[in-house]
């Protein structure tokens, strides 16, 4: 089959070339139309691909027939197509759900800008996925990025653009990194492929450009995955963004760069630099264990629910860096299933969160007293999501914290410290949620506040296929678990 | 020779950076960028990076100069002091990001020399293998249009993205609507009330669209190709705007023209990709476009770089056009 052979590069080309046409379409249902219908068949290619790498292994791709490493070549895994996976899934869910916020909510004139732009953060994304070339990684991270400032730009209020700026300059900066540490190994090895940087930099004898190569690149890479300390951009930019935008990103954003920094780092620095894994251990450990408490504890005082969640994702992105930098193959099968296990429940929860504000007109905490009486089945959604990112028994949630506990065993007595930290963490993600439900469920609406009706079927389908699937995978995670594990297998196996 | 004027002209990209720095007046400092750029430009050429030169001239001196100008007539020209500014925090920050950046100049393989990595390794590939499967004298844009077209390809949706989210955050004039005497226009079009540039303007706007056209096509032999031809191409017009009135250039290229025209370029790219594929080759495998895989190589390497420079002549119009609209408050 021709197409079957070239699906790799038609996950990036598809999202890409419908962009430009999704512009042109008039109206505010045409252009809908088309960025569903594109995510759609984004996410059955997506599907094809995660099938054909279990059966046959991972795929390699050439652009324009040349050779590798003169031309760019396209490397997909089990990690990248549980990413594409991530990026095409949310994608289709948050513009399923997302017709009547969007019209409520994005301030772009003509609206056809937005899903233009929001199509071209989707290939932005999916092409720094699939290639295994690291000057392409940068090309598709300007586009995603430039996208994804246009998207929250978008927002309803004026507080967007000042968060938009701050990302803009954080983003520019991290960007910036990424692009001299590649400078930096370029220079070193003469190649920009992944694969054969890795190959070559075993002959290079100095090692000090090279060790600030992969200091740039991972402080670069922090930045744009809002890994704690590097965080302060992201709560403002999700709460500024339209609710749609804020479920995209929150589901899988930040989550690619984390990826890319995974692949390089385990990649091309670890096999060739001496001692080099445990300096991305002690480097990322730390900040990761105070993530977990702080993140969590912020989310405690959060006033506003979209910034909770955005303070409560700091803290889960600590999971998963946590579970990379255990450096063996639980801990980062336990961090990537983290990984697809936080995607799931905070599309699910940013959803209900849109629901929300679509009837709320706020995500203020004291605006939603009696949110659970008002929007029962919105808020129930809201809560078997927030079961699972508590960690409760049979939810995905808890799956995911359980590996990464059993991979914290295998460290020994420094393993109970760690399984501490995991502990307290979900302790307080207990009192933040908390919080969520207690003013929804047990506060009484105030005095005089207009009625709120429940969401229409067509905002809580979404919401609840994506609750569903919370549910789903906390009961059969054998599908993601063994995606995980093969994924993790291949990144401990070296090689990018 | 070249040592010496590689010299002189660091020294004085150092100094106008300082001075950009320093200055507390913001169209001064418009102005030290510009040559910035062009002192960067000429710096560039002495290494022999010609097409590197180009673009910096065109979009660094040219088209940005032009943005800033425009963003410019929307706010103050003097800076004001931030009261909370910390220089000391500043100076510490950037001092520990220089630092390391300084130090790895030592370790740096021979610059230039011919037996380092990077001339070792891909670059005496593309130098054996440019003349007989492409067949044209710029190596660069070999590179650029072909081995690596796949990059181009994502650069010209950059750019189309930095187009659109301007055009989203800012919004674009109505058809025919006159500007106020309080728009942004109305200060960067004051130049059209005096006679000199006005005359000189006209003569200039067709030789720097001619110009353009021949960046656009010699592409492949000298300098130059869509992303040059396209700041050039939009300079003239954006002089035109700048003598005439946004009315007049707008009348010439209307908005929805510019956007026709940024998305045509893109599914160009894209498109012979797309053809690429259904001829059987892999995705911007330009040699199926022919029976001869050179001249499909030239046809595909005319055919993208026509949609790279429709795309930045369209994108730079709107993002312009989408500036010079605004009300100063």
């Amino acid at each position: 089959m021709i197409a079957a052979h070239h699906l790799p590069v038609l996950q990036v080309v598809l999202p890409l070339v419908a962009a430009p046409l999704a512009v042109l379409c008039p109206g505010t249902r045409a252009p809908w139309v088309a960025a569903v219908l594109v995510s759609l068949a984004a996410f059955a290619i997506a599907v094809t691909l995660a099938f054909k790498v279990a059966t046959t292994g991972a795929i390699a791709y050439e652009l324009g027939g040349w050779p590798v490493p003169y031309g760019i070549g396209l490397h997909i895994d089990n990690f990248s197509s549980l990413m594409l996976l991530l990026i095409t899934g949310a994608s289709l869910a948050a513009l399923l759900h997302g017709k009547p916020v969007i019209d409520k909510e994005v301030q772009s004139r003509p609206v056809s800008l937005f899903y233009g732009a929001w199509l071209l953060a989707v290939a932005g994304l999916a092409g720094m996925v699939v290639t295994g070339d690291a000057f392409n990684v940068f090309v598709f991270m300007e586009i995603s990025s430039l996208a994804t400032y246009v998207l929250i730009a978008a927002g309803p209020t004026r507080t967007a653009f000042s968060a938009v700026f701050k990302y803009i300059i954080m983003g520019s900066i991290g960007a910036m990194f990424y692009l001299i540490g590649v400078g930096l190994v370029y220079m070193m090895t003469g190649t920009l492929n992944m694969a054969d940087m890795a190959a070559r930099l075993h002959g290079v004898d100095d090692v000090v450009p090279v060790l600030a190569a992969a200091g740039f690149i991972t402080v670069g890479l922090l930045l744009k995955a809002a890994i704690f300390p590097l965080h302060a951009w992201m709560p403002n930019a999700y709460a500024a963004a339209p609710s749609t935008v804020a479920v995209f990103l929150a589901a899988c954003s930040t989550k690619v760069a984390l990826y890319v920094l995974i692949r390089f780092d385990l990649g091309i620095f670890q096999p060739s630099l001496e001692g080099h894994d445990i300096q991305f251990s002690a480097f990322l450990m730390p900040f990761a264990l105070v993530a977990m408490i702080t993140g969590s504890l912020i989310a405690i005082f959060e006033k506003d629910l979209k910034r909770l969640l955005a303070f409560s994702s700091v803290a889960q992105l600590g999971y998963i860096v946590l579970g990379a930098s255990l450096l063996t193959a639980a801990g980062m099968s336990a961090g990537i299933l983290h990984l697809f296990n936080h995607a799931l429940m905070k599309a699910a929860l940013f959803l209900a969160v849109g629901s929300l504000v679509y009837r709320y007109g706020s995500a203020k905490l004291a605006d939603l007293a009696g949110a659970g009486r008002a929007m029962p089945w919105t808020m129930a959604a809201f809560t078997v999501a927030a079961l699972s990112l508590v960690g409760v028994p049979l939810t995905a949630g808890f799956i995911s914290k359980w590996y990464l506990v059993l991979a914290a065993m295998e460290e020994g007595t420094f393993g109970w410290f760690l399984i501490a930290v995991i502990l307290a963490s979900s302790l307080l993600a207990v009192i933040y949620v908390w919080r969520v439900i207690e003013v929804a469920y047990f506060r009484p609406a105030p005095e005089g506040a207009p009625a709120v009706k429940e969401a229409p079927w067509y905002l809580l389908a979404p919401t609840w296929a994506l609750a569903g699937l919370n549910i789903y995978f906390g009961l059969a995670a054998n599908a993601p678990n063994g995606l995980a594990a093969r994924a993790a297998a291949d990144l401990l196996g070296g090689g990018a | 020779m070249s040592l010496l004027f590689s010299v002189i002209l660091v020294s004085f990209l150092l100094v106008v950076a300082v001075a950009v720095v320093r200055t507390t007046n913001l169209f001064a400092a418009i102005m030290l960028f510009a040559i910035f750029s062009l002192l960067a430009a000429s710096y560039f050429f002495t290494l022999d990076a010609a097409d590197v030169a180009l673009t910096e001239a065109a979009v660094g001196a040219g088209i940005a100069t032009v943005l800033f100008l425009s963003a410019l007539a929307l706010t103050d020209d003097e800076e004001k002091p931030d009261p909370d500014r910390r220089p000391l925090l500043t100076f510490l920050v950037l001092a520990l990001m220089a630092a390391p950046l300084l130090y790895l100049g030592f370790w740096q393989p021979d610059f230039g020399g011919a037996t380092t990595p990077v001339q070792q390794h891909v670059t005496p590939w593309y130098l054996e293998t440019t003349p007989e499967a492409i067949d044209i004298p710029n190596l660069v844009t070999a590179v650029l249009a072909s081995f690596r077209g796949y990059d181009t390809l994502g650069e010209v949706f950059v750019i189309f993205t930095a187009g659109i989210g301007v055009y989203s955050v800012l919004g674009m004039p109505k058809r025919g609507g006159a500007h106020s005497a309080s728009s942004a226009a109305a200060w960067l079009y004051g130049i059209g009330h005096h006679a000199v540039p006005r005359v000189v303007a006209k003569i200039l706007i067709p030789f720097i669209v001619l110009f353009g056209l021949y960046v656009q096509f010699h592409g492949d032999f000298g300098p130059g190709g869509g992303f040059q031809a396209g700041a050039i191409v939009a300079s003239g017009i954006i002089l035109y705007a700048l003598i005439e009135g946004g009315n007049a250039a707008r009348a010439v290229l209307p908005v929805q023209a510019l956007l026709r025209m940024a998305v045509i370029g893109c599914l160009t790219y894209a498109g012979v990709g797309v053809a690429t594929l259904l001829m059987g080759g892999d995705f911007l495998d330009y040699s199926v476009l022919s029976a001869d895989p050179v001249a499909g190589q030239h046809l595909g390497i005319l055919l993208i770089e026509l949609g790279v420079g429709l795309t930045v002549t369209g994108i730079l119009l709107l993002i312009f056009h989408a500036f010079a609209q605004r009300e100063t408050h």
